[in-house]
Formats: structure tokens, C-alpha cells, sequence
């Protein structure tokens, strides 16, 4: 029996087993929506408030479920706000597939009502795109969008559907894309590689471990922690890798990069061996390449073939996903001991917690500090929840001071820095596992740029936690005015609407918070709420965030003031 | 060191593929001196032959981000000493020119040009060669109101034996399609 394209569109994403999507209707796509309100018991679907939102949520939803997170938009400026998404989706490898409508084809190219080129201006921010203006190709073309977005190191998709292909009529018989001639998604282990790998790991006598991404996105937690413990390895963390293994773990030793820990970016350029497992060394991460771990012989395990020596000149890559690459290094790995090299860690993290860390946290300051916010909410969740972050000072003080107990639990925007993320990302988050709680922090800039996602929370009932960290200013453009503009402060002194009252139109329960003696009780007050809750926090205006490796300097002269 | 690399891309014949790998360069700043698009010895497969100016290290990279596009099959890159290369010119002149006792057909024949047409009103001369050889000849016509002239993309024949399908065979081998 012959149905429409629209109706095998809806089918295809159900093919491939998403529960949920995230979108919003107009002229060109409205076939499709059409056919969604026929599914639209087994198919949820969620209204944003922005297209872009759509993507954040797609994008939390799929870092959360190790799934593909799905987009249905309209086209011209439904498809043109995507672009955003897409770029953070696509530098941090978050499989997606965004669905885009489009004019007729015949249409296509005479500048007809809310066309643009989307297949031409997505071009550098997907890992593939296509436009199907025939019915007859929407099966072969969806079920290799979402190959192509899930395997591999995955990224985001486009695909583009004309309104005539959405009207036509085809045969629907569904067929899942395993393989195509072009694409090499898995390179295979080779035991040749595993073996120089081994050889350093077991001679090694002060090995470094760093967990990225790529650890999540494969899975391989649990091999990844079996490796730290059988070859007794410090274990540091990039931003994007946080949460793989767990913080309060002995032998983790802290975050890596610009605003990571003192200890992991100090020893990178003490340790002999440095194994750096599922990430891309960003200049975040490696501040001067030139005095970037010179010392050490460089493992790199990277399922990307471009990622080897792109950046760091490595000894011995093993070019595969990570967690095949670990199960075949495993068995070659020793038993070993390197207590001194691991205890040579604690004087860093001592200095750290005395002279930056516990100065934030102890309330000795007048105001509140952001660290505090953060550290109270790790304890009172035992690191459980899943945290969701915005960008800026933000991020990095939620990154630095939640204690994850579990994987899948930190959705933020690394590569792309993407401001806005934050509130739609925690959407997503929280419909791809509403059993877990889901808490954003937040600062009062970025939550201004998406902050109509609360009528998605408001209309379709989503149980999001929001803690915005109001300082007044773009805080992390304010940091740098002063630590490299002179205190310059151009244009960073940002003022906010009644955050409180913003909620409550929507019909969100608030707070405010100016006190430190009403943080932790208006914390609980969060945390308990049945339904979502937005706990606004005024905290000091012009603190910094340390330690930081400053723009182009080398990760060993990390500054703590 | 800059030198001139001849990059080979062996591809499907897909809308887009051109424009996502001209991406890879210009986002590079790398200016592309000349691009053919043709067909292989392959049916289906398309071949891109791409001449930049670049270091060996950037080369190296960037064909590393060209065979991570979906509808690449291969890529390589080449020195000019690995390849055996030409290019095709054509020069337009006023046929004139060749009949007032000129020396352009001495000229064509030193250069071993061909006249591919004569009208009564021009001339179209051919000539293959490399870049340096169709230059030298069009300084020879410029001074006889040259009209019109255009060089084609550098097409190249590799000098190393092994072919493409040995290089898809075990490019085969060392990759899984699925996560198993
Ligand atoms: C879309 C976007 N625009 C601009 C920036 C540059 N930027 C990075 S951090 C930051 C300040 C963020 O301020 P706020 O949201 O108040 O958070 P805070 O740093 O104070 O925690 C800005 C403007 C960005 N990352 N993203």
C-alpha cells in the first residue's frame, strides 16, 4: 500500500526507534505535520519556542540517551535558525538529524517565498546533508541520515525535503542503511598499534591518563576505569569527558585545560607517557602546543583518522572507536603501581583547594560566590543529577565543582561555546531521561538569549531545575576585560527583567536569592519543587574564575590568581 | 617549505561533493590554482584532480579532512614528480594576423601548437603542455592582438603502479561498517 512521503518520513524516524522530537511547523513542512498529528500518541513531539532551541534540546536529549536527537523545521528562516545548533552539535560530535521543509521543486532556485539554500549554507556545520525532492527517496535517505549521524564519530545531519516529495506517494518498506561504499566509519584495531601502546603503558613511570568525549560516545567507561586501575594511572578529564569516570574516584585527578585543575595541567608536562583516549587536543586543553607535554611519548586512541597529529605530534596513534581499542589493549596491559607518582599529585590539589577553591567555598566573601551554588547542589544531589550548563563563568565553576557519580550526566556546549544552550539543552535532557533530575546553571547573559524555552517547559510540562547565577555582568568577557583589557568593562554590565516574575508568567515557581544564609534552603526548596522551579542566585559581581591557563601560554605555568 | 601538490580525490558522483570540498580549502585560506573534475577508469566513480600550493604537513592534513567527507572513497597527494600532467590551451587570434606574412605559423610549429580553426575572421590555436610551456607561447601571441585565451585544469596520470581498486580493497580491510 502506497503512502506519503510526509507519512513515511514520520515512519522512518520511528524506524529508527526515536521517541521523541523536537520542532516547530510552517508553510513548507506542513504535510509532514500533518501526517505527525495521525502519530502523535507514538511519536511525542515538542514545541519550541525558537529553532534553535529545537537543536540544543535534539542535542541534549542525544548526549544524555546515546541516541540520535531529531529536528523537524520549516523552511527559510525555520531551517536558517538551526544553524547554530548544528555548528555546536558538529565541532562537539552530537549525532543528530535535522528535517527541514522546502519549497515545490520546480520552485527551487527562483528566490520563491521562504526558500534558502540550507543544503549550501549547512555545508561546513553537518557531517553530510541532502535534499530529497522525490518521494521515492525518502526511505534510502532517512535511514542513512541517521547511519551516518549515529556511527562513526557522529555529528549532525540535514536532510532537506521539498513540498512535493512531502505530498507524493511511495511504497514504504523500511530498510535500516548499514553500510555505503564511501564511508569508513570503524577503523579496525590493529594489534600492531595495541602493541607499541602496551609497550609504553607497562614502562611507563608516570603515565597520565585523559578522558574525553569519545569514552562516552562509545561507551567505554567501564574499560576505560579498567585500564586506570590495572595499570594504576592518574586519570584527568577534558570538559567534554566529565562524568565518564567518576570524580570522586582515587585516581582522578581533575579537569584538564584553560580553566581545568592544577595538578593534571601541571604533570602533563611532567609525565613520561600521556594516553589521551576519545578527544582532539583543543587549544583549550593544550594552551602552547610548543611546550604542550614535549616530554612525554603521546598515545592518542581516536576513532577519527583526522584528528591524528592535527594538532599534537603523537608516538603511537590507535586510530578506532575507543572502547573496541581498550577491550584489545586490556589484556595486554600489567598490573602496576605508581603510588609516588599519584600521591605527587596531592600537593597540587592541596594548594589548589587551599588558595582557590576553598576561599570560594567557605562563605568568607561578602558575596556569594558561584562555586558555592554549585557545591551545595553536588552534595544535596550525591552527584547524581544530571547537570546541565549554559557558557561562561557558569560552565566553569559548574564544571569544576560537581562530583559525578554516574556517566551521561554533563551536557554542555565545549567546542562551539554556544551561549543559549543551557535552558534547551536541559529540555531535551530531561525528556530523554525523565527519571534522572536535571539541573542547569546558568548565567544571567546566556539565559536571556533562549529564555522563551520556558513556554516549552510551561506547555509541555517539563520538570527542569533552574539555577541562574546572576553577577549582572557577561561575567566571563568581564574576566578577561580584567585580567587582559585593562578592566576595560565594554559594554559586559548586562542588566536582567525580574527573572522571578519572567517565570512566574509562565507559570514556574522562583526564588531570589541575595543571602548567603537563604542558599541552602532555597536550594532544597529546588530540589523538592514537583515541577520545574528557576532559583535565581545574586552572586558577586566581579569574581574570577582560577585556576587559568591564559590564551597561548603553556598549560605547566597555570595561574591560581 | 611551500611547493605545488597535485591532490587526487576518487569520489562518488554526488550534488555537493565539489562544494563541500572546496570548503575544506578556502576555510584554510588556500587558494585552489586549478581543479578538473572528470570520470575515472572506474565506472561511477568520479576522479578530482586539485593543484595547491602548500606545506607538505598542511597537505597531509588536508586530505586527511577530505577522505572524512561521506562521499569520498579516496584521496592522495602527489608531488609534481610523482605525476605525469598536462594542461590544455587555447589561443584566439585574428586570422589577420597569420595572413599579412606573419611569423605565427613558425611559431605554432616551434612550439608544437596545432591550428584547431581558421575562419576568415580567427584563429584558434592549441597547444598542451605544462603550465610554463602554454605561458611562453602566449607571450609569443600576445604581440599579434591576441583575442582570447584560456588553460584548462591540470590533468595528471600518477606514476605508482598500484591502483585504485587495490587501494579500496584495503582501504575495505581496515574498516568495520558497523560497531560490533
Ligand atoms: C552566542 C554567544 N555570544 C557571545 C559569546 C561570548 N561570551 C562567552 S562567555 C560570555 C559571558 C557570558 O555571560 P553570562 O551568561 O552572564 O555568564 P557568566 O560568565 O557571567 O557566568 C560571552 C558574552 C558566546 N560564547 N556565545
Amino acid at each position: 500500500m502506497q503512502i506519503t512521503g510526509s507519512e513515511a518520513v514520520i515512519r522512518s524516524i520511528l524506524e529508527e526507534g526515536v521517541e521523541t522530537i523536537f520542532g516547530y511547523p510552517g508553510g513548507a513542512i506542513m504535510p509532514i505535520y500533518d501526517a505527525l498529528y495521525d502519530y502523535r500518541e507514538r511519536l511525542e513531539h515538542i514545541l519550541v519556542r525558537h529553532e534553535q532551541g529545537a537543536t540544543h534540546a535534539a542535542d541534549g536529549y542525544a548526549r544524555v540517551k546515546g541516541d540520535v536527537g531529531v529536528c523537524l523545521v520549516t523552511s527559510g528562516p525555520g531551517a536558517t535558525n538551526l544553524i547554530t545548533g548544528l555548528a555546536n552539535a558538529m565541532i562537539d560530535s552530537v549525532p543528530m538529524v535535522c528535517i527541514s521543509g522546502q519549497v515545490a521543486s520546480p520552485l527551487l532556485g527562483s528566490d520563491a517565498f521562504q526558500e534558502t539554500d540550507i543544503i549550501g549554507i549547512s555545508m561546513p556545520v553537518t557531517k553530510w546533508n541532502y535534499q530529497i525532492t522525490s518521494a521515492s527517496e525518502i526511505v534510502e535517505v532517512m535511514s542513512k541520515a541517521f547511519y551516518l549521524a549515529r556511527t562513526g564519530r557522529p555529528g549532525p545531519v540535514v536532510v532537506d525535503i521539498t513540498k512535493d516529495a512531502q505530498f507524493g506517494m511511495v511504497d514504504f518498506k523500511y530498510k535500516k542503511c548499514t553500510r555505503l561504499r564511501s564511508y569508513f566509519p570503524y577503523p579496525k584495531v590493529k594489534q600492531e598499534d595495541i602493541e607499541s601502546a602496551a609497550i609504553l603503558i607497562n614502562n611507563a613511570r608516570k603515565p597520565l591518563l585523559i578522558v574525553g568525549h569519545g569514552v562516552l560516545l562509545s561507551g567505554a567507561q567501564k574499560e576505560f576505569e579498567d585500564l586506570a586501575v590495572k595499570a594504576d594511572i592518574p586519570v584527568a578529564s577534558t570538559l567534554l569527558g566529565l562524568s565518564a569516570f567518576p570524580t570522586k574516584h582515587p585516581l582522578y585527578v581533575g579537569m584538564m585545560g584553560m580553566h581545568g585543575n592544577y595538578g593534571p595541567n601541571v604533570k602533563t608536562n611532567e609525565c613520561d607517557v600521556l594516553i589521551a583516549i576519545g578527544m582532539r587536543f583543543d587549544d583549550r586543553i593544550t594552551g602552547d602546543l610548543k611546550r604542550y607535554a614535549r616530554q612525554a611519548a603521546v598515545i592518542h586512541i581516536e576513532i577519527d583518522p583526522a584528528e591524528i597529529n592535527k594538532n599534537v605530534e603523537v608516538d603511537v596513534d590507535v586510530v578506532a572507536d575507543a572502547r573496541q581499542a581498550l577491550k584489545a589493549l586490556l589484556p595486554m596491559i600489567n598490573d602496576n603501581s605508581h603510588a609516588d607518582w599519584i600521591a605527587s599529585f596531592d600537593s597540587y590539589r592541596d594548594e589548589e583547594y587551599k588558595k582557590v577553591i576553598e576561599p570560594k567555598i567557605d562563605g568568607s566573601n561578602s558575596g556569594i560566590i558561584m562555586d558555592e551554588i554549585v557545591h551545595l547542589v553536588s552534595e544535596k544531589t550525591g552527584g547524581n543529577a544530571i547537570v546541565v550548563t549554559d557558557v561562561g563563568q557558569n560552565q566553569m565553576v559548574g564544571a569544576r565543582n560537581y562530583k559525578f557519580n554516574k556517566p551521561n550526566s554533563w551536557v554542555t556546549s565545549g567546542g562551539l561555546g554556544t551561549m543559549g544552550f543551557g535552558l534547551p539543552a536541559a529540555i531535551g535532557a530531561k525528556v530523554a531521561l525523565p527519571d534522572r533530575q536535571v539541573i542547569v546553571f546558568t548565567g544571567d547573559g546566556g539565559f536571556q538569549m533562549t529564555m522563551q524555552e520556558l513556554g516549552t517547559i510551561a506547555q509541555s510540562n517539563i520538570d527542569v531545575k533552574i539555577i541562574i547565577m546572576n553577577n549582572n555582568f557577561l561575567g566571563m568577557v568581564r574576566q578577561w576585560q580584567d585580567m587582559f583589557f585593562e578592566k576595560r568593562y565594554s559594554f559586559t554590565e548586562i542588566s536582567s527583567p525580574d527573572f522571578i516574575t519572567v517565570a512566574s508568567a509562565y507559570g514556574i515557581e522562583g526564588c531570589r536569592v541575595t543571602k548567603r544564609a537563604e542558599l541552602d534552603e532555597a536550594i532544597d526548596r529546588l530540589l523538592n519543587s514537583e515541577n520545574s522551579f528557576l532559583l535565581e542566585v545574586m552572586v558577586e559581581k566581579e569574581d574570577n574564575v582560577f585556576p587559568m591557563v591564559t590564551a597561548g601560554e603553556s598549560v605547566s605555568n597555570i595561574r591560581l590568581e | 617549505m611551500e611547493k605545488e601538490f597535485t591532490v587526487n580525490v576518487f569520489s562518488e558522483n554526488h550534488i555537493g561533493l565539489l562544494n563541500r570540498l572546496t570548503i575544506i580549502f578556502t576555510r584554510r585560506k588556500i587558494n585552489i590554482e586549478s581543479l578538473t573534475v572528470s570520470e575515472s577508469h572506474i565506472k561511477g566513480i568520479h576522479c578530482l584532480t586539485i593543484v595547491i600550493n602548500s606545506t607538505e604537513t598542511l597537505v597531509k592534513k588536508i586530505v586527511q579532512q577530505i577522505e572524512k567527507l561521506v562521499d569520498v572513497l579516496k584521496a592522495f597527494y602527489y608531488t609534481t614528480d610523482q605525476i605525469i600532467y598536462q594542461e590544455i590551451a587555447l589561443y584566439k587570434v585574428p586570422t589577420e594576423a597569420l595572413t599579412s606574412g606573419s611569423e605565427i605559423e613558425k611559431i605554432v610549429r616551434d612550439y608544437s601548437a596545432r591550428i584547431l580553426e581558421v575562419t576568415p575572421e580567427y584563429t584558434v590555436i592549441e597547444k598542451t603542455g605544462h603550465k610554463s610551456e602554454t605561458q611562453e607561447l602566449l607571450n609569443k601571441l600576445k604581440p599579434f592582438d591576441l583575442l582570447e585565451f584560456i588553460r584548462s585544469g591540470r590533468v595528471a596520470i600518477t606514476k605508482p603502479m598500484k591502483e585504485l581498486m587495490v587501494h579500496l580493497k584495503e582501504k575495505e580491510q581496515e574498516f568495520d561498517y558497523t560497531n560490533s
